[in-house]
């Protein structure tokens, strides 16, 4: 626990409410609702982030997202610097990694707006995700899906519309971006009909390789 | 490595490079070749409805919603997120009988078909349980002359579905029904960026940030597929 404090002080200082401990796929959900006759997931969606919700459950949502983004926008920089890729694929991640910079951005202005604190740029080790052309697809992919599964999950309990409208214009790129580097990788672009939903722990718990203690 | 197509994509890689289909299509189709095409001629609409109604606010009230066709609220917007599914998973099963595709190509035509059908059972269901009356399937008619048509006319639908959820999104008032339409509509935007990819266009075609499409504008796109 201290380990992981210190590893991702960014994660940690964002006091998020458990939604449910055990492991929550909305992939499943859908999938018992669609057998069953119902989206209706039940309530384990509800409320993620703070209790109140308004402003300052969006605050935190948006420093989550912006300590993904940070991740991602990290990811792609290092790679155009350490990875040896073919052009096609530098081609993409030189463009995906300009377009995490730009929800970056996108994300620390929304939450200025609001009257927040963006959280800092976490410290980042990639491990061996750049020693060729396919660990780093796979590292990408791994970033990529889980953007999308975040920003899902996260989606409902944003109060604002215009920020969950801002958050669909984002998760829409992250989805296209994960096709994109699936392909690249030879694997499907999209591997089910619902993208899974993660719960905050769960990405939380997902990124945790990636940052440096 | 290949990229951006799959090496046992190579028939769609070379109906990609076809300029000549790809220039048939677009005569076809009257030069809408891509999502932003429909955007810019949407807008002249808009630009024209904005001009009438910019005088007084009580316009944008009495001007016609034609998501109330599909009915209130998240019942309107389940049965137009339907309707587009339904048109899709139709258009996928049109193309899969079509004898254009084979192999890993049909493969991919199935799955993604088989996708938007899953969405249109869960749309489906979701009405059900609601005791709402789901929108009938409607008729439709794809061009099916060629492999590039197809997949320019796949890339147009998703790129047009994508950005028909996105501009839903916030107006979903329940909660579990805004995270299945999240669930859907990152599925909707990885099939774009595929068939982009596919036909040589731009993944991210917006950019950092998608661009949202009204329900307006998509039901006007969607037009010229629809059998009166």
């Amino acid at each position: 626990m201290t380990d992981k404090t210190q590893a991702a002080p960014e994660l940690e200082q964002i006091e998020f409410e458990a939604i449910d401990r055990s492991s929550f796929l909305m992939k499943g959900v859908l999938a018992a609702g669609a057998t069953y006759g119902a989206f209706a997931a039940g309530p384990l969606l509800r409320k993620a982030f703070a209790q109140g919700g308004g402003s300052e459950g969006d605050i935190e949502i948006l420093n989550f997202a912006l300590t993904l983004e940070y991740l991602e926008t990290a990811f792609y920089e290092e790679a155009g610097k350490e990875a040896k890729l073919s052009s096609d694929v530098a081609a993409l991640a030189k463009t995906f990694g300009e377009q995490e910079a730009e929800h970056v951005a996108g994300l620390t202005q929304a939450i200025e707006d609001l009257g927040g604190k963006p959280v800092e740029a976490p410290k980042v080790d990639f491990g061996d995700a750049f020693s060729s052309e396919d660990t780093f697809l796979q590292t990408a992919i791994t970033f990529e899906d889980l953007g999308v599964s975040a920003y899902n999950g996260a989606g409902p309990a944003i109060s604002s519309k215009d920020l969950l409208a801002t958050a669909g214009a984002i998760v829409q790129v992250e989805g296209r971006h994960a096709a994109a580097v699936r392909n690249a990788a030879g694997e499907p672009a999209a591997p089910d009909a619902f993208d899974p939903t993660l719960t905050v722990d769960e990405v939380t718990k997902a990124v945790q390789p990636f940052l440096a203690g | 490595m290949t990229v951006p197509t799959n090496p046992d994509r190579n028939a769609i890689a070379r109906a990609a490079r076809d300029p000549f289909s790809r220039r048939k299509f677009l005569v076809l189709t009257g030069g809408t070749g891509a999502a932003g095409a429909f955007l810019a001629a949407c807008g002249d609409d808009e630009d024209d409805d904005s001009t009438t109604g910019s005088e007084t606010s009580t316009d944008m009230e009495t001007s016609s919603d034609p998501l109330a066709d599909f009915g209130e609220g998240d019942v309107g917007i389940l049965n137009y997120a339907l309707t587009l599914e339904y048109l899709e998973a139709g258009f996928y099963a049109a193309v899969a009988d079509s004898g254009l595709f084979k192999g890993a190509d049909l493969e991919l035509v199935k799955t993604i078909g088989g996708h938007e059908q899953e969405h249109v059972d869960a749309l489906l269901a979701t009405l059900d349980k609601l005791g709402e009356k789901p929108a009938p399937e409607p008729k439709a008619e794809f061009p099916l002359d060629d492999a590039m048509t197809v997949l320019t006319t796949a890339a147009e639908v998703e790129n047009l579905g994508a950005a028909a959820y996105l501009g839903q999104a916030a107006a979903i008032e329940d909660e579990e029904i805004l995270a299945a339409a999240l669930a859907i509509h990152s599925v909707e935007a990885r099939h774009a960026a595929l068939l982009n990819t596919l036909i040589g266009e731009d993944p991210t075609p917006d950019g950092a940030f998608a661009v949202p499409a009204d329900a307006q504008m998509v039901l006007d796109s969607v037009q010229p597929f629809l059998k009166a």
